[in-house]
């Protein structure tokens, strides 16, 4: 199956790429990780928990994006991810 | 008459090499810069050791000097600003002796009291006449003003001029013969279009138009646009928005400014022709409009970094400004700016004129976004103090204005405003609602060096990056 890639490297953008795995795995890319790499984390956990996704890698290549936009990005990738594998 | 060179060897068989030369150059080619990297590589090849630097700037043209510091040939670097490769080696990298960080006008200062002495002043120099006097605003590699290179031109042991132009005579120079001892011809000062950017374009980013019109509204109601006002603005794009608002104001009000000074544009210039202001003071051409009007115009005037903002110098031009629009990387609660290093401990810039003109001017007015790419410009302490609190005055972002609690006679000013004037910590909760509250971090590893504020006090200390 193909990746599902979701965003862009623009400033203030990110780009999400999910990927089966048979685990949960994060892995985060970011220009604000030193401020704001738990913040981001928590997000994406959050999000994955609500929709009961846990066998995934999430790669967050974040240029500074606000955290709705990394909600919005992430949750279009899961649902295109569910769509893709149902 | 000084001897006229038509290779490097000849040259430096007349100059003392020696280990720990103490050498100067200055940025006017800005990116556009071969002479540096020149005279770096032979000094190189001669396997000199101890090197001290003082360069005005550094651009990431400046590749020899990135790998002198490689080859661990420099000992102590003194500038006033640095961009590209170079900042990112030191960010991992100290040096054996120290990085200095000065402003414009303390760099002329330190230069005039004594306290950087330079052995040999390597200076680019776009036109020399026959009897060895130097200007800047023609020829192949024309640039502009040579302000920043003036003090090195006088109180440098020796001079070398670098010239890839030469005429008979010229009607007006910056550097004059006396103070010059060597003139090196070349086949070509450097790259044309590093030179003049040519790219100071205003901003059209909604952001960027909403601080303007703030900016340009509380201007406005500080009554500083009046006749005969001196003022000063960058060349970022928000600053070059202001000074729209600006020329717009005094049309429409038929009032002339005094001065505009610092780094020129094709705005000032054009607003000059205009009428609309009498003079430019001119220390660095940031386009071909610039270059051009400073060749043409007597009203353009090209100053020396010491007459523009030296501190001890009594008639330095900046001291009469009534308002300077700056930037700012970081902001802190207590007004302190950093324009050295990102919120992430690498050197991205340096001070030029900002400490200069944020002290001198009556009034000094920060310009920024509250947040740029989720990286909040307020912070509870900025990561390097580049200009200290007690000499910025306001702050312009999209979202709201503060004024420094310290001018009370601006507050009383703004006492009737409708304008969105907050205290700065409320700013600072305003960016947390967007961004979140950034996680406590320190990446500060060894010590790496000092700002030195325009007087010579130290006012921060410079440290690598620790890495994860």
């Amino acid at each position: 199956m193909n990746n599902i890639v979701v965003g862009s490297l623009e400033s203030s953008d990110c780009l999400m790429t999910l990927s089966p795995h048979e685990s949960r795995k994060i892995t985060i890319e970011s220009i604000v990780y030193d401020a704001y790499y738990e913040a981001i984390h928590q997000a994406i956990t959050t999000l994955l928990d609500e929709h009961n996704l846990h066998q995934v890698h999430v790669l967050c290549q974040d240029k500074g994006a606000l955290e709705y936009t990394i909600k919005a990005r992430l949750k279009t990738a899961i649902l295109r991810y569910k769509e893709v594998r149902s | 008459m000084q001897p006229i060179y038509h290779s490097l060897e000849a040259l430096f068989n007349d100059l003392p090499l020696k280990d720990g030369l103490n050498i100067s150059f200055h940025h006017h080619l800005r990116n556009g810069d071969a002479t540096q990297n020149l005279i770096l590589s032979y000094l190189r090849k001669q396997q000199l050791n101890d090197l001290n630097l003082y360069p005005s700037a550094i651009f990431p043209v400046h590749t020899e000097l990135l790998t002198l510091l490689k080859e661990g040939r420099v000992k102590n670097i003194t500038t006033n600003y640095i961009n590209g490769p170079v900042a990112e080696f030191l960010a991992s990298n100290p040096l054996p002796g120290q990085l200095k960080m000065q402003t414009h006008g303390g760099r002329a200062r330190a230069i005039i009291k004594g306290e950087t002495t330079i052995d040999i002043a390597f200076i680019a120099a776009p036109i020399v006449d026959a009897q060895g006097n130097a200007a800047g605003y023609d020829g192949p590699s024309a640039c502009g003003s040579l302000g920043y290179a003036i003090e090195d031109s006088q109180y440098a042991k020796k001079t070398v001029l670098i010239t890839d132009h030469r005429v008979e005579k010229l009607p007006q120079y910056e550097i004059k013969s006396k103070d010059v001892d060597a003139i090196l011809c070349v086949d070509s000062l450097g790259n044309r279009e590093g030179i003049v950017s040519g790219t100071t374009a205003i901003t059209k980013d909604p952001v960027g138009l909403k601080i303007a019109n703030n900016a340009a509204r509380l201007i406005d109601e500080l009554k500083l646009v009046k006749p005969g006002m001196n003022f000063q603005s960058g060349a970022g794009g928000i600053s070059l928005k202001v000074t729209d608002h600006l020329r717009e104001m005094l049309r429409a009000r038929n009032v002339k400014a005094g001065f505009f000074s610092g780094g020129i544009t094709q705005s000032h210039v054009e607003m000059l022709n205009e009428g609309l202001v009498e003079r430019l003071y001119d220390v660095q051409c940031f386009d071909l409009a610039a270059i051009q009007s400073l060749k043409t115009n007597p009203s353009h005037i090209a100053i020396s970094a010491s007459d523009y903002a030296n501190p001890d110098n009594q008639n330095r031009v900046i001291k009469n400004l009534d308002l300077v629009i700056l930037g700012a990387t970081e902001i802190d609660l207590n007004f302190n700016v950093n324009v050295t290093t990102d919120s992430y401990n690498t050197i991205i810039g340096g001070s030029g004129g900002h400490s200069d003109t944020a002290t001198d001017s009556f009034v000094s007015l920060i310009v920024t976004p509250l947040f740029k790419a989720r990286t909040p410009i307020i912070k509870k302490r900025v990561n390097t103090i580049t200009t200290r609190g007690k000499n910025i005055d306001i702050l312009v972002t999209e979202r709201g204005i503060a004024i420094n609690p310290l001018r009370l006679d601006l507050l009383d000013r703004l006492k009737e405003s409708h304008l969105p004037i907050y205290p700065i910590e409320a700013l600072l909760e305003k960016a947390y609602a967007y961004t979140g509250i950034p996680q406590e971090y320190d990446l500060r590893d060894q010590p790496l060096g000092v700002v030195e504020d325009r007087d010579g006090q130290i006012i921060d200390t410079l440290y690598t990056k620790k890495r994860r």
